[in-house]
């Protein structure tokens, strides 16, 4: 017998009768989403700013990367400085400053904001540089998990991911550090 | 098996550090109390409990045809997914997966399934630098430590052993304790090895059947650090950590962080259904004891756990004895439970190191009964397992006591007289095991049926 067989042996031997699955739950979410948005941002680490134009974004990174080499964006909305058309390896972002990306969801419940592959390039980069700045239309805000995984499919894409705040720890006698392996910020532009 | 030290004995050793004890207990409760915060933010939070519980018993008692679709789901993915019936089993494979593809540098984040299988241990004895990539436990790892808490793994360490050990293995300033210097220290370090690595080691928190993909959940995030950067992905997950649906995982990551720390959501929620492009992809599902558990009607429930690590913080004793003194990879209540299912003979006195408070169910996300389990395993092993110590005595004499009423007020009359004028070394002696770092309550004057006599009497 396999290994597989064998588990799945014991498995029919010891299972008790099958119990129902239950359905899938709604639970209405009904806040101010834009603030509540904010706040569960704030919680975990980063920083929302409701931006009227684009324009919030490009004096964002005048006043804070001006310097920077390496700006890696992937939204056509603001420009970087970096082709990542360049990187055929996700090793070529190691020295990546900021990463500029475009969000598909956000949940105003825990700030959490879904990126599938195909808005990520390399699936290193949101990780890789050292600090993230996430663009979001207003209008793609929602309330909770359940609403977001009734829109979203993961199969859809090898590999997604919610990023609800910047790299953190707490191992060091429970003090909050951000910027444990990952981005050492992360700032989300609310877009109307 | 030879007997593990008794959890009693091992936490004598823990508590001999007043101070740290203190704030190991002290930390935890303040984690634990984060963690009701956040709670009570959910008006729906009870109906999550319970159907995140009714979805694990719809997975325990379907877990062949889900682990089969998930399987064939996976692969269809082109995830390579192997079985491993034992820890030996799953470390053989990780280890014939690293020399096919002759790799060298390997890097880990957190999963205590391998730790259960002790696979650092067995890949370091054929040669290969296993670096753990969560802070917690690089910090352990350097210390030559198992982890203490599932979720924070070197709780029981100060920043200034920390920096110590930074400064021995990281050449840090001697003598630098600040957690944001020894963080950035350590970044650095890591970002190296993630660099430099082949191949990344998971863990799995949740596998998804309808999907054949797997979620990962970090604050650091180290894991996504590790798998996108390496060519070889290696996901090991126990049978259990199954859920039917996607969608279902709306149920648990609400639940999860929350009941972990306080968090709504860890910052990193990533699930990975393909490899890159060129890339490898494995999983291996391991049993390990989790079919025998599924077999025992009275502790099956214990397989739903989703490793949370709020029964630990809730503990009195756990947050009073620490990680250690359990001497099993899962510690705590949770640990107590599943540990003896493993091993009873090495883990028979975990489950008398509680109160019975309950506390640990009432915090449990995903609703184990695990104060009734602990009270069932004390059954088990009462009847069949080794004679222990002290404390069985003095239940035995207690029982007696308790059945003869007339012994019992008069022992109880003693008791009072006695303990007001006993020197405290009287009472707190190393033959009363109640009575270690526990202050007994004042002795009342009177008794209750005294005083419920005298007080109903004054009623007419
Ligand atoms: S038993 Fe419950 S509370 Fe304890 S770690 Fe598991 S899920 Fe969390």
């Amino acid at each position: 017998m396999t290994s597989k067989e064998s588990i799945l042996a014991a498995i029919q031997a010891n299972k008790p009768d099958l119990l129902p699955l239950p359905e899938q739950p709604e639970f209405p979410y009904d806040s101010n989403l834009t603030e509540q948005y904010r706040q569960s941002l704030s919680l975990n680490g980063g920083e929302a700013r409701e931006a009227k134009s684009l324009k919030e974004v490009t004096n964002h990174l005048q006043e804070h990367f001006r310097n920077s080499q390496m700006i890696v964006s992937l939204s056509e909305k603001v420009a970087g400085n970096f082709d990542v058309n360049m990187a055929d390896d996700p090793h070529e972002l190691e020295h990546a400053e900021v990463a500029i990306l475009e969000g598909e969801w956000g949940v105003a419940e825990n700030a959490a904001i879904w990126l599938p592959e195909e808005k990520l390039h390399h699936r290193a980069l949101p990780f890789i540089a050292q600090h993230l700045i996430v663009l979001l239309k207003k209008d793609r805000l929602l309330g909770n998990m359940h609403e977001v995984y009734a829109r979203i499919n993961v199969e859809g894409s090898g590999y997604g991911v919610f990023i609800a705040g910047p790299s953190k720890t707490a191992d060091i006698e429970q003090s909050l550090v951000i910027g444990a392996h990952g981005p050492r910020s992360m700032t989300v532009f609310l877009l109307d | 098996m030879k007997a593990a030290p008794t959890h009693a004995a091992a936490a004598e050793e823990f508590l001999k550090d007043s101070e740290r004890s203190h704030w190991h207990d002290e930390t935890l409760w303040h984690v634990r109390s984060k963690r009701d915060v956040s709670a009570q933010k959910i008006p729906e939070w009870e109906q999550l409990r319970t159907l995140a519980s009714q979805i694990k018993d719809h997975v325990l008692s379907n877990l062949d045809n889900l682990l089969l679709q998930f399987e064939k789901k996976a692969q269809a993915n082109g995830i390579e997914v192997l079985w491993a019936k034992d820890a030996e089993e799953h470390n053989e494979h990780v280890l014939r997966i690293l020399e096919e593809n002759q790799v060298r540098q390997l890097v880990k984040s957190k999963s205590i399934l391998t730790e259960e299988c002790g696979l650092n241990h067995f890949l370091e004895d054929k040669g290969y630098d296993v670096v753990d990539t969560d802070l917690g436990e690089r910090i352990i790892q350097f210390n030559k430590q198992v982890p203490s808490h599932i979720v924070m793994p070197a709780i029981h360490l100060k920043k200034k052993e920390i920096g110590d050990i930074f400064h021995k293995h990281l050449g840090t300033e001697a003598g630098a304790d600040d957690p944001k210097y020894l963080t950035e220290a350590a970044r650095q370090h890591l970002r190296q090895k993630f660099i430099q690595a082949h191949a990344a080691i998971t863990g799995v928190n949740f596998g998804i059947a309808e999907t054949g993909g797997f979620v990962v959940c970090t604050n650091e995030g180290n894991a996504d650090m590790g798998t996108h950067l390496a060519d070889i992905h290696i996901a090991c997950m126990g049978i259990e950590k199954l859920i039917p649906r996607a969608a279902d995982l709306g149920v648990y990551l609400r639940l999860l962080a929350r009941s972990a720390t306080g968090q709504s959501i860890t910052n990193y929620t990533s699930h990975f259904h393909r490899p890159r492009k060129g890339k490898k992809m494995y999983l291996i599902l391991v049993d390990n004891g989790r079919t025998k558990q599924l077999g025992r009607e009275d502790f099956r429930n214990s397989l739903k756990c989703i490793r949370c690590g709020a029964c630990m913080n809730t503990c009195p004793i756990y947050r009073r004895s620490s990680g250690f003194s359990y001497n099993s990879t899962v510690p705590g209540p949770i640990g107590s439970i599943l540990s003896p299912g493993m091993d009873l003979n090495k883990h028979s006195t975990l489950p008398f190191a509680s109160t019975l408070c309950g506390s640990c169910s009432d915090v449990c996300p995903v609703k184990i009964n695990i104060h009734e389990q602990l009270y069932k395993w004390r059954q088990v092993i009462t009847k069949e397992g080794p004679p222990q110590t002290s404390k069985r005595w003095a239940m035995r004499f207690g029982g007696q006591v308790m059945s003869k009423p007339r012994l019992f007020d008069l022992m109880g009359k003693m008791a009072r007289k006695s303990l007001s004028i006993s020197p405290r070394g009287f009472v707190y002696n190393s033959f009363n095991a109640w009575g270690k770092h526990r202050e007994l309550p004042e002795v009342p004057k009177e008794t209750f049926k005294d005083w419920y006599r005298k007080n109903r009497n004054d009623d007419k």
